[in-house]
């Protein structure tokens, strides 16, 4: 039995590579930048599940926690490359409101 | 090699004990195979149907909502059929913390794209149906 869960680990391993290769097609040709956006952060939801499932097939445990530290580097990534492109800075306040009276 | 010279030695003894007492299946390990499978199959459909949507979608928004399917509930699943084969271990414990990581932030980055999105002006296409305004207050 454990050998047919190879199996299985092996084909959703493979598929999952497979739609990470879509995402990178999406990635390259997305006609706006949130379309990449979109593809970025999709791919790596798809890492953090290959990883798991990778740790499974080598029968390590260790990886694991790379595919922690995978979904949350990929939330900081996306929320940071947003907030670049929305206020063109990335050391702009967490209050917008004072901030704006700062300036006045 | 050595693998398949201690299974060789074990054959006759395993035989007979097989004889004797007939047929043993391990109910549990088979019901957490059978879990597993599945889990991962419910998993992989959903990601390979947000991919395909992503793909073949016509707008932004209506890729946004196929890949946030994918995000959601095919991590989770495949997650899942992953717990069930690892038991009460420490190894099910950070696949539980990457789950809810998981759960927490890809709809919060969903949401994030989303908005990004409609306050930079992209339109959505709506065929018969009107847009909301996009000068109105968020």
């Amino acid at each position: 039995m454990s050998v047919a869960l190879g199996y299985v680990y092996l084909g959703t391993a493979l598929l999952i590579i497979l739609s990470m290769v879509f995402m990178l097609v999406r990635l390259i040709g997305g006609p706006t930048l949130y379309d990449r956006l979109l593809a970025v952060n999709a791919f790596g939801t798809k890492t953090v599940l290959f990883l798991c499932v990778f740790c499974f097939i080598i029968d390590r445990p260790d990886g694991v926690d790379i595919a922690i530290l995978y979904a949350l580097m990929n939330f900081i990534a996306t929320i940071a490359v947003l907030k670049f492109f929305n206020y063109k800075a990335l050391n702009v306040g967490l209050m917008r409101k004072e901030s704006a009276e700062v300036e006045k | 090699m050595s693998l398949f010279v201690t299974i060789m030695a074990a054959a006759p003894a395993a035989a007979e004990h097989y004889v004797a007492s007939g047929p043993t299946i391990d109910w549990l390990a088979l019901l957490r195979f059978v879990g597993t499978v599945l889990s991962l199959a419910g998993g992989l459909f959903f990601v390979m149907a947000g991919t395909i949507g992503v793909i073949r979608l016509p707008d932004f928004y209506t890729r946004l909502h196929a890949a946030g399917m994918t995000d959601t509930l095919g991590a989770e699943l495949i997650l899942l059929g992953l717990i069930i084969q690892s038991g009460f271990s420490q190894m099910s414990l950070k696949l539980l913390l990457v789950a809810f990581f998981l759960l927490v932030t890809s709809p919060t980055a969903t949401h994030a794209i989303a908005h990004a999105a409609y306050k930079s002006g992209l339109e959505p296409f709506l065929g018969k149906f009107k847009a909301p305004d996009l000068d109105e207050e968020v």
